[in-house]
C-alpha cells in the first residue's frame, strides 16, 4: 500500500511510501479522503513523507487537493519528514505558503 | 559532439508505465556516473514529460510514447519524449507555472517548470492535432571524468 493511515483523537496521520506519481496518487488520494470522511470534528491531517522514495508534481497536486479538502472540513494540514528532493519539488510549487512543513 | 550511446523505448500511454519509463532512462543515464541527486532530477523530468503525454496528449485514449535518449562525449544526455497526441495550441502558456488545462483532476500545472528546473535546457515542439516533442538536455557535472564505462570482459577460469 502506498499509504497507511492512523487515527488518533481527532487527528489523522497518513504515512506515504514508495513512489508518488500520477499513477499511485489516485490510490493515495482515495484512501486519505475516505479516512477524512470517517473522522468527525477532524482537527489536523498530517502527511508523513519519510518513506517516499520518489515524487513528481503529481505529489504537489495531491497536497493541493488535500489542502482544499482540509479547508472545507476545517482542519489544518501538516507535511512532515520531507526528504530533500521532495522538499525541492514542494518549494518549486510554493506550497509552503498554504501548508505547514515540519 | 560525438554520440557514445543511444536507447529507444516505445511504451503505451498507461499511467502504470510512468515508473518504468523514468526508471529505464535513469538506468541508461547511470553510465555517465551521476550523483543520486542528478539521477533524481532526470527521473523527475522524464516522469513529468511522460505524465504530460498520458494525461494531456492522449487523454482518455491509449497511444504510443516514443522515448529516445543519447549520451554524448561531453558527459551530457539528451532525452526526447514524443507523442502523436492532441498537441499544444500555445506552448508559451502551457509552460507557465501553475497553468493547467485540467484543474478538476488535481494537476499542479508544474510539469514544465520542474522539467526546466531539473535540466539544463528544454525545447518543446508541437503541432495541434499531430503531437508534441519535448527535448531535455542535461550535463552530468558531478564526476565528469568518467565517461562511458566499457563493459568488463569476463575472465576465463583456468
Amino acid at each position: 500500500m502506498p499509504v497507511t493511515t492512523q487515527i488518533k483523537d481527532n487527528s489523522i496521520i497518513a504515512y506515504l511510501s514508495g513512489e508518488i506519481d500520477q499513477h499511485s496518487s489516485k490510490t493515495i488520494r482515495d484512501e486519505i479522503d475516505l479516512c477524512i470522511k470517517s473522522v468527525p470534528n477532524l482537527s489536523s491531517l498530517t502527511l508523513d513523507f519519510k518513506s517516499v522514495t520518489f515524487m513528481d508534481s503529481s505529489g504537489v497536486g495531491l497536497v493541493m487537493g488535500r489542502y482544499r479538502l482540509a479547508e472545507i472540513v476545517g482542519c489544518s494540514l501538516i507535511l512532515t519528514n520531507l526528504p530533500p528532493h521532495i522538499k525541492r519539488v514542494m518549494k518549486l510549487s510554493g506550497i509552503e505558503k498554504i501548508a505547514k512543513i515540519n | 559532439m560525438k554520440t557514445l550511446n543511444e536507447m529507444k523505448l516505445t511504451i503505451e500511454s498507461r499511467s502504470v508505465n510512468e515508473g518504468f519509463a523514468r526508471g529505464a532512462v535513469a538506468l541508461f543515464s547511470s553510465q555517465l556516473d551521476p550523483t543520486v541527486e542528478e539521477i533524481t532530477e532526470i527521473k523527475t523530468a522524464v516522469s513529468e514529460a511522460v505524465t504530460n503525454c498520458i494525461v494531456h496528449a492522449y487523454k482518455q485514449t491509449i497511444g504510443l510514447i516514443y522515448i529516445n535518449a543519447k549520451i554524448f562525449d561531453d558527459n551530457s544526455i539528451r532525452i526526447k519524449i514524443r507523442d502523436k497526441g492532441c498537441g499544444i495550441d500555445n506552448i508559451k502558456r502551457a509552460m507557465e507555472p501553475s497553468f493547467t488545462t485540467d484543474p478538476a483532476s488535481e494537476r499542479a500545472g508544474l510539469g514544465f517548470a520542474i522539467m526546466s528546473a531539473f535540466t539544463d535546457n528544454i525545447k518543446v515542439y508541437s503541432s495541434p492535432g499531430k503531437g508534441t516533442s519535448v527535448l531535455l538536455c542535461k550535463k552530468i557535472k558531478s564526476k565528469g571524468q568518467k565517461i562511458c564505462r566499457q563493459p568488463e570482459t569476463s575472465k576465463e577460469t583456468s
